[in-house]
């Protein structure tokens, strides 16, 4: 069979990842923002006896830039072997899109244009000459609409045909002669002379020193030239993009964007902004709770009425008494609360935050949040890290590779715990229902989705503080540039949402906390019953941490369900339930209302609930996102700051609200 | 005049990018090219950072980094 490698090149934020998605039927993460995609995803389809193997790559506003999802891409297309790159461009802002098509022709020999967002030009009156593009540029164009799959069979047939052509040679005026000097004395097939002769003349450190060690150019006689000669070249590049689409554009509509301006001026006011980016996050919150209310119920009851049935099962089968406690107090008790109360809640909170996603909303979270962090000494497109965050830590410690800085990186990560993360809010909001709502009162769920709200409220402020007192200790510096596209405003495809967030997000999310729950569960089942001298290693156990649970205003259960709760934090109410009933007598859990009545006979009270909470919150990262930080920072140093940091701040909370309630 | 400057709904024509290298080329990336026309389009709660458009894209920059910005006011 045929095959046929293919990159996908473009801007930020043009549909690289969902035409990726469309056409390999992954589900490579997208959103409306750039940055989005932060390394490089490869996907395979077969189309008409041709096997297609495409690389999603993060997007690139120039091939010479720096952050280092750019410099991901960049790589990828200057030194990886593929056959034909797909430069994707926005049609609604052609220029910047052919400024990276040209850029792509110096390098590679076979390029196909796609222009997406078709849809979104139409409606903004935008006309492009597909033909007289195609003519002007010598390559193939592609029209595309990727989320409504729109042309994408075109250009699987563009990508099939596109032919090698030469390099492309743009004239850089002054620089001509410079470049043809030093073009001399490259000899290479693979890279087009007259590029590696500029990079040269620009005096690029990273790609100089690449390509010398591949052996391509040699050691070089420093060259002093008077010319600015990355502004020439940018121009240059400019001029050419221009020339190029010369009467390709036309528009119909001059104020094609004054809604969209509108809504901005709303959600960035200088009296509304703030109120209304906390209002979006409780009401997500409050339809969160009352929509989980009632499903979570349900579920419960439906597992806890099958225990009986398999105890009798168990029984039936002889299995001895002790494994049939175990699999049954210990993990299908531990398993069945974890779907019950933690599902139905990241089922709703997760679709919803897709969406406020994908309508492009966190840019705007970012741009109305930047002064503060630039006051810190940090980068506003932290706020962009701590959203994802809210999704996931892992996810949002991973997606801090958007900000350029390396030292407002690692702020950015150190202080993503800061923000409670999906896994979190089932066991914040039973809690939290339980001691300062109580249940069935009128105002219950407005009550709990403020007090959520206020959880989050304080991790922004703390993220300020930690991030303030990192720039001014270990990380010490200034603020680097902050720039960020606002992209328009785009209705998600609502079916596709709730799929992909409920598949690849809750479902994802939910199956690594029930894998961590099941072995937990065993492991409480057998240390409460394995017993020394009559007293089960539980005890032991408990006993020993009780008097730091003492200190911290909590108790030992609590404090080992959060040190064994650390691979998830989905599993920390039902550790401790477990703890619980296996210390002192069973109660039967028939029903989510005898939890209360759980805590309360343990000694349960308001402080006990502040305390757990603030400890739960800001204990540690869970093992995946320490795992992320690890591998993003590389660095052991860095990794054990991420622990101590909120765990210091948890315990001088705690030490503060033991104080109070004193 | 540095782009910072200009007010809200303000076109200005870019006449010279300036600063160290590396904000240089990404202002330069983003499509902040002299010769360009710029309009402030959006200012945040806190009048830093400001949006701009510039060919149909919105982009946010801080004061500061708008400074490096040279520009005019529209003849016409
Ligand atoms: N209206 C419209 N929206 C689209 C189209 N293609 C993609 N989108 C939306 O554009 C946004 C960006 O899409 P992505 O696929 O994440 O973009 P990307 O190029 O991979 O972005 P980065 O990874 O950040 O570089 C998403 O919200 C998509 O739903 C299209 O043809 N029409
Ligand atoms: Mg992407």
């Amino acid at each position: 069979m045929k095959s046929i490698k293919v990159a996908l090149v473009g801007t930020p934020n043009v549909g690289k990842s969902t035409i990726y998605n469309a056409l390999t039927h992954s589900h490579e993460h997208t959103g409306n923002w750039p940055g989005k995609t932060v390394g490089v995803s490869k996907g395979e389809c077969v189309y008409q006896d041709t096997l297609y193997t495409f690389y999603d790559l993060p997007g690139t506003y120039s091939l010479i830039s720096k952050s280092q999802e750019e410099v991901v891409a960049t790589d990828f297309i200057v030194f990886s072997s593929f056959d034909v790159a797909v430069v994707v461009c926005d049609a609604t802002s052609l220029e910047k899109g052919i400024n990276l098509v040209l850029q792509t022709k110096e390098i590679c020999r076979n390029v196909v244009v796609c222009i997406n967002l078709v849809d979104e030009a139409k409606k903004k009156g935008i006309n492009i000459d597909y033909k007289l593009l195609e003519k002007r540029l010598g390559s193939i164009v592609v029209p595309t609409s990727a989320r409504d799959k729109e042309g994408l069979t075109e250009l699987i047939g563009a990508i099939k045909h596109s032919q090698n052509k030469d390099f492309l040679d743009i004239d850089y005026g002054v620089l001509n002669k410079l470049i043809e000097e030093a073009a001399i004395n490259i000899k290479t097939d693979e890279y087009n002379p007259k590029w590696i002769a500029l990079k040269i003349l620009e005096n690029n450190k990273y790609y100089i020193n690449k390509l010398n060690k591949l052996g391509v150019i040699n050691k070089l006689n420093e060259q002093d030239i008077d010319y600015d000669v990355n502004l020439e070249v940018v121009l240059k590049v400019a001029k050419k993009a221009k020339e190029i689409l010369k009467n390709v554009i036309s528009y119909e509509r001059v104020n094609y964007d004054a809604k969209e301006r509108k809504i901005d001026r709303i959600l960035t006011s200088k009296i509304w902004g703030i109120p209304i980016m906390l209002a979006i996050l409780f009401g997500c919150f409050y339809i969160t709770i009352i929509g989980a209310n009632y499903p979570s119920s349900l579920l419960f009851n439906f597992f806890s009425s099958l225990e009986g049935g398999i105890i009798k099962f168990l029984e039936f089968i002889h299995l001895p008494a002790l494994v049939i406690d175990l699999l049954v107090n210990g993990v299908y008790k531990t398993l069945y609360f974890v779907v019950s109360v933690m599902m139905p809640p990241m089922m709703i909170f997760f679709p919803m935050f897709t969406f406020l996603e994908d309508l492009g909303v966190l840019p705007r979270i970012a741009f109305n949040m930047d002064r503060a962090f630039s006051k810190c000494k940090a980068c506003g497109k932290q706020a962009l890290t701590m959203c994802m965050g809210i999704g996931c830590n892992a996810v949002g410690v991973t997606g801090a590779r958007i900000i350029d800085s390396k030292r407002e990186r690692l702020i950015a990560i150190l202080t993503n715990i800061f923000m409670p993360c999906n896994g979190k809010f089932p066991t914040l909001i039973a809690v939290i229902t339980i001691f300062f709502v109580g249940f069935n009162k009128k105002y219950g769920s407005v009550i709990c989705a403020l007090i959520l709200t206020g959880v989050i409220f304080l991790g922004i402020l703390l993220t300020f503080l930690v991030s303030y007192i990192l720039s001014k200790t270990i990380l010490k510096g200034e603020p680097s540039s902050f720039t960020l596209e606002l992209p328009p405003y785009r209705m998600p495809n609502i079916i596709d949402t709730i799929k992909y967030s409920v598949k690849d997000r809750a479902i994802f999310v939910l199956g690594r906390a029930v894998k961590v729950a099941i072995p937990a569960g065993l492991l409480i089942g057998i240390i409460a019953n394995v017993k020394i001298n009559d007293v089960s290693i539980l005890r032991y156990l408990v006993n020993f941490l009780d008097p730091v649970g003492l200190v911290l205003g909590v108790d030992g259960v609590i404090i080992l369900a959060l040190l064994l709760g650390f691979p998830a934090n989905e599993i920390v109410i039902p550790i401790m339930l477990m703890g619980y009933l296996n210390t002192n007598a069973l109660i039967d859990m028939d029903n989510l209302n005898v939890l209360r009545d759980i805590f309360v006979n343990n000694g349960w009270t308001i402080k006990t609930a502040i305390c757990f909470i603030t400890l739960f919150l800001y204990r540690f990262p869970c093992s995946t996102t320490l795992l992320t930080i690890y591998k993003e920072t590389k660095s052991k140093f860095y990794t054990l700051l991420s622990v101590v940091i909120p765990l210091f701040i948890g315990i001088i909370l705690c030490l503060i609200v033991n104080c109070i309630f004193f | 005049m540095r782009l910072d400057n200009i007010n809200l709904n303000d076109y200005v024509t870019i006449i010279n990018v300036f600063g160290d290298t590396s904000i240089k080329r990404r202002l330069l990336d983003l499509g902040f090219i002299p010769g360009e026309e710029v309009k402030c389009v959006l200012i945040s709660p806190f009048k830093d950072p400001k949006a701009y458009q510039v060919h149909g894209n919105v982009i946010a920059l801080r004061n500061i980094d708008a400074h490096n910005i040279e520009v005019q006011n529209e003849v016409n």
